[in-house]
């Protein structure tokens, strides 16, 4: 190609551009940043999602970009925005709401809340996993993949235990009862198979919290700017936990990963597990034994966290970019796909309407353990959250960790984990 | 212009894509970092101010910090002498003509081009209680079942073994291209003078790989000190911060908590040590490694 041959092709790339503007002015691309946090096709699925939406909405082009871990999830989204192109959109923890707000990396969603269509859809959510998305009279996230932790338990080693397969255990006391039952050594001492097993790698604050829940204590208050770490009923579930493992000898000693624990579970190395009920599907892909799904058991009371990810919209984006992000938003909540969206992963189905789809109807009739997760949403609380949020959690884990390893007893490590959590938070108030 | 002066502008001309890159990416970054550790972390309605010498302070009154720092030594002394011994060994070993040498020369090189992340995940499910690779070994000889990485005893040594064992092959590769250079005539001399295996190498081998003994240690003190990738995978930092080690801290801080001001003020510190450590190697080691 000479020089004129070239300018002339781009004279004609120029102008065809110029031509095929005013269709390009009413399209918006929608980049957006989602992890995954649990077992199975996740990056299949949110395809899937992307082009049906691109079908029935030609003029907006949605990108979804795997980002990892929900901490690398974050870490990408946060970086992007301080280089000035972040993704329109991205499902990030419910808990980075503060930490989000504070960057000021996000924008609200109620200025695009206009007719009476929206507001009904905005107050279609379940109240509980609107708590970790409202703050300050605002809604800065709309529930996506949200979760709670349930008990999944085997029936054949409850079976062998002389356990009744049917009943999961209700009550701390009973929980630990069952625990010793299926608890087996052989006789050198060593535990060839423990009766729970709760992990504590990584994010230890988000299971225990359904220990301090059942003890009766909040750890930290709604304005995000207070904990209560050294509460009496804090150390009291720390306590139980720690005597598992310690005392009992029902629970592996040392810190328990989250990743491998459904694989001990698939290898019947323990009998009951706490975990997301995010990992449902996984589990009923790769048990080859019957297994029950079940509530927390109770401690003074019944109770578990919410968890799991929002969607949050990007202050950097141009409002045509907003308004197509809100558009998805709308279209992927909607009952029929929050129902599918739920099958297909586990994650509770973000809105009561979903559950009275037929798909979904269908779906619970043949694996009622779908339900469970949802019929905990009553007795929930609002997951950890506050200003500086994985600073003033790690103060937290860390306690934990101290705890479980044996190094700290539980008063001094949650006293040592609040004064810490205190020194951070207290320019907040 | 004399002919000097255009060879010494050619010169500079050359070097500059070079030097624009290494100041961009490493000098600049630097002394940036060394401005940003005196200020406050930008907030965004609080833009950064000088602060002096408070993150400093902020340091010295941080236990992680102390601790990051104590686990990092200990990392540091686990694994320089263990992959560097164990990579010569290796090296003399597959240097000779033995049987299926480059099957053994390959076996010892292909932890090195692995990813680390798949390496971590391997090597996590090796230690995985109960039924990952090492319970299996240390329960067929009637051991103890041990939770290798969640537990505060052992966690860092289990971190410091995938360590040495993914670095030993790299260093290996120096030293059989070292051994490789040393003229065959030495060999036969001591031969004939009689000279005993372990003697041929104590009195020629190992004076003759100093150099590259030297550049091994060099090299095995930097990766020291910027491991952080199997640390994510493997443990996180945990149990309790038992595996934080240096530059993971530095990460947490700057894209985990957002404290950029802080994250600087550590990673001048990182730097400061390996600056330390460059200067007694180039300063003072490289002075005495040349045999006579």
């Amino acid at each position: 190609m000479d020089r004129r041959e070239f300018l002339g092709s781009t004279a004609a790339l120029a102008g065809s551009l110029a031509m095929a503007r005013p269709v390009l002015a009413q399209s918006a691309e929608l980049s957006f940043f989602y992890p995954v946090a649990v077992g199975g096709p996740i990056t299949k699925l949110i395809d899937s999602y992307a082009a049906g939406f691109e079908k029935e909405n030609p003029t907006i082009k949605v990108k979804p970009i795997y980002a990892g871990t929900y901490q690398e999830t974050i870490v990408k989204a946060l970086t992007a925005h301080k280089s000035g192109t972040p993704p329109v959109l991205s499902v990030l923890l419910s808990t980075d709401m503060f930490t989000l707000i504070d960057e000021e990396a996000i924008v609200p969603f109620d200025p695009f809340i206009k007719t009476e269509d929206d507001k009904k859809w905005l107050s279609s959510f379940f109240p509980g996993f609107m708590e970790n998305s409202q703050t300050g009279g605002k809604t800065w996230g709309i529930p996506f993949q949200r979760s709670t932790v349930v008990l999944y338990w085997n029936k054949e080693l409850f079976k062998e235990a002389g356990l009744d397969p049917e009943k999961p255990p209700t009550t701390w006391a009973q929980q630990l009862e069952f625990a010793q039952k299926l608890t087996k050594r052989d006789a050198a001492g060593n535990t060839s198979q423990w009766g729970i097993q709760i992990p504590s790698s990584g994010f230890p604050y988000w299971l225990f919290q359904g220990l301090t829940t059942q003890a009766g204590a909040i750890l930290a208050n709604p304005a995000g700017d207070k904990t209560d770490y050294a509460n009496p009923g804090v150390v009291e579930a720390l306590q139980y936990w720690v005597d598992l493992a310690q005392k009992h000898k029902v629970h592996p000693p040392g810190i328990v990963e989250w990743g491998t624990t459904p694989r001990d579970f698939f290898e019947k190395k323990v009998a009951m597990m706490w975990t997301t009920t995010g990992n449902l599907t996984n589990v009923r892909a790769n048990a080859k034994f019957p297994f029950g799904v079940a509530v927390l058991p109770a401690g003074k009371k019944p109770g578990s966290p919410t968890g799991g990810g929002n969607f949050y919209l990007s202050k950097k984006a141009s409002p045509a970019e907003q308004e197509a992000a809100f558009k998805f938003v709308r279209w992927i909540t909607t009952p029929e796909r929050a129902a599918q969206w739920s099958a297909d992963t586990g994650y509770v189905a973000v809105t009561p309407a979903a559950y009275e789809t037929e798909a979904m109807k269908k779906y619970v009739a043949d694996f009622p353990q779908a339900l469970v997760a949802r019929d905990q949403l009553p007795t929930a609380v609002a997951e950890l959250s506050t200003h500086e949020n994985q600073r003033v959690t790690k103060a937290l884990n860390d306690g934990l960790q101290a705890a479980l390893t044996g190094t700290k007893q539980p008063g001094p490590a949650m006293a040592d984990a609040q004064a810490e959590a205190e020194r951070i938070l207290k320019s907040y108030r | 212009m004399t002919n000097r002066a255009t060879a010494t502008i050619h010169g500079w001309l050359l070097l500059l894509p070079a030097m624009a890159c290494l100041a961009l990416f490493t000098h600049w970054p630097a002394i940036a970092s060394f401005v940003d550790s005196f200020m406050s972390t930008p907030r965004a309605r609080r833009p950064a101010r000088f602060v002096g010498l408070d993150n400093y302070q902020q340091m010295a009154a941080d236990p992680i910090f102390w601790k990051a720092m104590a686990n990092n030594l200990w990392f540091a002394m686990g694994t320089i002498p263990t992959s560097i011994a164990l990579a010569l060994l290796m090296a003399v070993w597959v240097n000779d003509r033995i049987a299926g040498r480059t099957l053994v020369r390959m076996a010892y090189f292909t932890p090195t081009i692995l990813p680390m992340i798949a390496v971590a995940n391997i090597w996590l499910f090796f230690f995985t209680p109960q039924y990952g690779l090492l319970e299996q070994i240390v329960g067929a000889f009637g051991g103890r079942s041990t939770n290798w990485l969640g537990s505060q005893d052992t966690a860092l040594y289990a971190v410091t073994v995938v360590a040495i064992w993914k670095e030993a092959g790299f260093f290996m590769i120096f030293y059989l291209a070292a051994l490789q250079a040393i003229p065959p005539s030495l060999g036969e001399a001591a031969a004939i003078e009689g000279a005993s295996r372990w003697t041929f190498f104590r009195r020629v081998q190992f004076p003759l790989l100093m150099p590259t003994t030297l550049f091994v240690l060099i090299n095995a003190v930097i990766n020291a000190f910027r491991m952080i990738d199997h640390i994510f995978v493997m443990t996180r930092g945990g149990p309790d911060n038992a595996t934080t080690l240096l530059l993971f801290y530095i990460y947490q801080v700057g894209f985990g908590f957002w404290d950029t001001a802080y994250a600087a003020a550590l990673t001048c510190v990182l730097l400061l040590l390996l600056a330390l450590v460059a200067f007694v190697q180039y300063g003072w080691l490289e002075r005495r490694t040349h045999y006579q």
